[in-house]
């Protein structure tokens, strides 16, 4: 299934990309985090959510391959 | 009032909705980019009680985005001179200054008086500790953040909405965020973002529009694309906070900052109750003759954390002061949280602390 994800903060500077399309086997959100971390090692010590169609999403959620969203916290202020 | 007049003209405020304001008691918790702006436009709006939340103190660095504070600030309590400048934009309004930290004693005190809490803070261990806090007290949290030029505004704990935790359940992983202080921000990007935070709280004492409770914004600052993403309310995680009650997790904000490595000199260490670790191999040499010293090589700490006293100061020292930072980062992992590395190993003790065979 072809997805469009689009990263902030932190984890777009691990992808180099602010969105991109991935082609994913995955059926569920939690299996898509285990294929992000496979693309992007460096994802496996960053914590972050899942937002699909605008809408945070639990491990879970069956994935629709609509418009993906990957959110890390933000400390600053 | 012609001070309002801007307000009082406008039907969805009007002379009501005015007195709300001056009516109402905001605190904000911190000082800084977000800080700023947010006391600027409520101060300037009216609010009635005001409290400032600051410990630190005005840097040089500060000036770039920190806009109620100017050069002869620098070395300045940050409270202090904002209630300074605020008091002369609004003589009116009642301006209380906590210049401290907060923390999981004093934070029910200091929060407990107000009615909409503001999260206008640099690290994620008062950010857990706002939001549990005002979780337990039941007040809104207007919640902003910012890294680099991107920012996060939403609206916790309104009207049975969602709270921080429902959103990242836990802290992040030890060591794993970028060294916090250090990290560059646009300076304007707090402007934009605390700038939102005020509208939200005024707002929620006018009870009109539609305050951001149950949606993450999320601003990009380079690109201006904005997403707004629904969050729900987590009754599992509200239930595990309210349970806890006043027994708020001790988070120490060194723990999740990757190149933040507490060390510490000799010089500092005399007369005190200290555990020593060496983590050097059992054949390096020289071998230490301190009084309290465990011998643990850096391999092998993770299994012999039950012989580390946990509550005691503890200094780790290697051959030159590297490896002892990571032995640092590991035992931080495992909970003893009053560790230092020592700078500059072995060689930093004087020979008279030589073992001699």
């Amino acid at each position: 299934m072809r997805i469009e994800i689009k990263y902030f903060g932190m984890l777009a500077e691990i992808t180099g990309c602010t969105s991109e399309q991935l082609v994913i086997s995955s059926t569920e959100i939690r299996s898509l985090k285990t294929a992000l971390i496979n693309k992007y090692p460096d994802f496996v010590n960053k914590d972050f959510r899942i937002a699909q169609n605008q809408e945070l999403v639990a491990d879970t959620t069956v994935l629709t391959g609509q418009e993906i969203a990957v959110l890390p916290p933000f400390a600053g202020g | 009032m012609s001070r309002y007049s801007r307000h009082i003209s406008l039907k969805e405020i009007g002379i009501t909705g005015q007195n709300k304001i001056n009516a109402s008691k905001v605190l904000v918790i911190g000082a800084g980019g977000l800080g700023c702006p947010i006391l600027q436009y409520l101060v300037g709006a009216g609010v009635g009680t005001i409290g400032i939340v600051d410990f630190d103190i005005v840097d040089e660095s500060n000036l770039q985005r920190q806009i109620l504070f100017g050069t002869s600030s620098i070395g300045k309590n940050k409270a202090e001179v904002a209630k300074e400048v605020l008091q002369h934009l609004n003589p009116t309004i009642n301006i209380q200054v906590y210049n401290k930290k907060l923390n999981p004693k004093n934070s029910i005190a200091i929060i407990e008086p107000y009615d909409i809490v503001v999260d206008a803070t640099d690290n994620f261990a008062s950010r857990y500790l706002i939001n549990d806090a005002s979780v337990i007290l039941g007040k809104p949290l207007v919640y902003g953040a910012i890294y680099k030029f991107e920012g996060q505004l939403t609206v916790f704990n309104y009207k049975n909405g969602p709270s921080y935790r429902c959103v990242f359940p836990n802290p992040p992983k030890k060591g794993t965020m970028p060294n916090c202080s250090e990290v560059g921000v646009l300076g304007v990007l707090p402007g934009i973002i605390g700038t939102m935070q005020a509208n939200e709280v005024l707002k929620i004492i006018l009870n009109i529009g539609e305050p951001l409770s149950g949606k993450l914004y999320c601003f990009n600052a380079l690109t201006n694309q904005s997403s707004t993403i629904s969050i729900a309310r987590n009754e599992e995680q509200i239930s595990k906070i309210i349970s806890r009650e006043f027994n708020f997790e001790t988070l120490d904000d060194a723990f999740f900052c990757a190149s933040i490595t507490s060390e510490i000199t000799i010089e500092n260490t005399i007369n005190e109750d200290i555990q020593y670790i060496d983590v050097r191999e059992l054949n390096e040499q020289p071998r230490m003759d301190l009084e309290c010293l465990l011998e643990i090589p850096l391999g092998d700490l993770s299994n012999q954390i039950k012989f580390i006293l946990k509550d005691k100061k503890t200094i780790v020292f290697c051959q030159t002061g590297i490896r002892s930072k990571q032995a640092v980062s590991i035992l931080k992992e495992h909970n003893v949280s009053n560790c230092y590395s020592l700078k500059e190993g072995v060689s930093a003790f004087g020979k008279q602390y030589y073992k001699t065979i």
